[in-house]
């Protein structure tokens, strides 16, 4: 199996590129935990002290009690995600829903290989575009043509490729003179065009996109609806938050319903979207 | 196929037209890297493996593909460091050059007061000490100090979207060749002050700005990762400089020292800074010396590569 997945990824960079129309998401078994680090955890000094007090503590109290593992209990993680197993086609369009803290954009971030699992395999095939951030990933201290221009080299394109794209940006936000200030001084509608024009103008096959790109006020919505409509038409796999059931209908083949960190149930938009709102528990 | 949206329809046959060579560095080595114009540009087989049940191998295949594709997009990190010196200096009338003239002050100004107190002659002493000191304080010193922040600087593009750490890496050392390019001056305008022109022998001292730059990227590796699990890493970095600086011959001559400075060889400062110097200064560095910097280098580089595989996958965490 391992061997297959690394003869797989050297053919890839021997410059066999994967044929498009096979985009996939491959998930098993995939945790998430976040660290939490407080008190003294973040400083060296405390945590050598505390490592050397802890094996002598341990030394010495080793006649008392037993159940104590001195260097367990130092480590003190948030659980994300836990035991995730799924997959999706080419074609499939997948929301994903779940009570606030679900892991919801945890999970779009370890698809995004923004965030890397302490367990499991994700295997995404395919290119990846994520829409997470709301500054979109932009330096608010560059002006906006930089911040387009550093996208481009992002994305390896070539000269011609980021002059293309500084147009095709350009056109869409209309920020006129504003292009060459620090995108710090616009306002937050100016913000919003620039980094929405600029994350949908490159269209991957595979789109992460957290719930709020939907939800801008319906102004704003209403204008960019086209646009963003395009790139997720073009995407292979669309993979999307949100908590609006309208949204989910709307754009969704397929729902994957997260509680805790847990899936609890996974299937076709309407069915899930009912047992979801009737927050009954799993048939199972 | 695959029908491209609109948005980009136009920008992937713009991109057609020049695949080829312009494209070559975002060739299929990329593989791991996000999001790319969905266009005619066939070259980037793009996915994404991260598998964290098998141990050791894996993590290293995983900081060597961050290496290399950080090395296939050093455009990108040549331009951050490029915007990050002019962010700096936004809105300063000099720019860098603001640097240039408070280092020349400082040689200027220790010069004149440690040849007075080394009762050394200010001919000999000040070509020294200027180069000296712009190496160190443009050059090993401020790499460690800015190390430091390598990945922490980053936390917003870390958090919002997965690009290989080595950019960051790349960024950071060329912002600190950008530095050390502007201060570079001051010890220029004193050789042409004494006629102490030191000609082509001073491009013995390219091996050395080399060797450079591959600890710089290498501190950056280790620094940036440790400062970034802990926050109070940077300060005693800070403090550790500050005695190597003292211990290391900066503003001291090693001949001062004499038989006394037996320890001098025990200091990784003192070849590293060497090999850079001495050809500046129209001498040649010895074997031996060259041979204490490539080994204390290469055990540096090892340390860093071990701390950077481990780190690597936590580091989305820490910043
Ligand atoms: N950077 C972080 N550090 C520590 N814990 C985190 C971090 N990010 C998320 N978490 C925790 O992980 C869990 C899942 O968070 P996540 O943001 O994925 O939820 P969500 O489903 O997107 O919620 P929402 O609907 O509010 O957006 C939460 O318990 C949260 O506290
Ligand atoms: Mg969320």
């Amino acid at each position: 199996m391992e061997l297959h997945q690394g003869d797989l990824d050297r053919a890839h960079a021997d410059g066999q590129a994967p044929v498009r129309g096979g985009a996939f998401i491959d998930v098993q078994d995939l945790s998430l935990d976040f660290p939490l680090y407080h008190g003294g955890a973040r400083s060296l000094k405390k945590t050598v002290l505390s490592s050397v007090t802890n094996r002598v503590g341990g030394q010495l109290g080793r006649s008392g009690g037993e159940n104590d593992g001195p260097e367990k209990t130092r480590r003190v993680v948030v659980q994300a995600l836990r035991h995730l197993n799924f997959q999706v086609k080419s074609g499939e369009r997948l929301g994903i829903v779940g009570r606030n803290g679900a892991g919801k954009s945890s999970l779009l971030r370890v698809l995004g290989g923004i965030y890397e699992p302490v367990a499991g395999r994700i295997h995404v095939g395919g290119t990846i575009n994520t829409l997470l951030d709301t500054n979109f990933g932009m330096n608010l201290d560059l002006t906006g043509r930089e911040n387009i221009t550093l996208r481009g080299r992002y994305v390896g394109l070539s000269a011609s490729g980021i002059a293309a794209l500084e147009e095709d940006v350009e056109a869409f936000a209309a920020l006129g003179p504003f292009m060459e200030l620090p995108v710090r001084l616009y306002s937050s509608g100016m913000v919003v065009r620039l980094g929405f024009g600029l994350a949908t103008a490159i269209a991957p096959q595979v789109l992460l996109m957290d719930e709020w790109f939907m939800a801008g006020d319906s102004k704003f919505r209403d204008k960019a609806h086209a646009r963003l409509e395009t790139v997720v038409r073009g995407a292979e796999i669309l993979v999307l938050t949100s908590h609006m059931p309208g949204v989910l209908q709307h754009w969704c083949t397929r729902l994957l319903w997260l509680e805790s960190g847990h899936i609890v149930a996974d299937g076709p938009v309407d069915e899930i979207m009912d047992r979801y709102n009737a927050g009954a528990p799993p048939a199972l | 196929m695959n029908v491209l949206p609109s948005a980009s329809e136009r920008l992937s046959r713009h991109d057609r037209t020049t695949t080829g060579l312009a494209d070559e560095a975002a060739d299929t080595r990329a593989a791991l890297h996000p999001g790319a114009m969905a266009s005619g540009q066939q070259g980037i087989a793009q996915e994404l493996l991260i598998d964290a049940r098998l141990g050791r191998k894996t993590r290293d295949k995983a900081a060597i593909a961050d290496i290399r594709d950080g090395l296939a997009l050093w455009r990108l990190g040549v331009s951050l460091g490029w915007l990050d010196i002019k962010l700096r200096y936004r809105g300063s009338a000099l720019g860098p050059f603001w640097l240039t003239l408070s280092s020349a002050v400082m040689v200027a100004s220790m010069g004149w007061l440690y040849a007075m107190l080394f009762h050394i002659v200010v001919r000999d002493y000040l070509p020294f000490l200027a180069v000296s000191l712009i190496l160190w304080q443009a050059g090993i010193g401020g790499v460690a100090g800015e190390a430091c922040d390598c990945f922490i600087n980053a936390e917003r593009t870390i958090r919002s979207m997965r690009m290989p750490f080595t950019v960051q890496v790349i960024r950071t050392v060329v912002r600190n060749v950008i530095v050390l390019g502007h201060n570079v001056i001051v010890p220029l305008a004193v050789f042409a002050i004494y006629g102490l022109w030191p000609g082509a022998h001073a491009l013995l001292s390219l091996p050395g700005l080399a060797l450079w730059l591959l600890d710089g990227a290498a501190a950056c590796y280790f620094l940036g990762a440790i400062c970034a699990r802990f926050r109070d890493v940077p300060p005693i970095i800070g403090s550790l400089m500050q005695i190597a600086y003292y211990l290391t011959p900066v503003i001291w001559k090693p001949s001062q020292l004499g038989a006394r400075g037996w320890w001098l060889p025990l200091n990784p400062f003192d070849p590293l800074l060497e090999v850079v110097r001495a050809p500046l200064l129209g001498t040649t560095p010895s074997l031996l010396i060259w041979g204490a910097a490539l080994g204390y280098s290469a055990v540096f580089w090892l340390v860093s590569w071990r701390v950077f595989v481990r780190a690597r996958p936590r580091i989305a965490f820490w910043v």
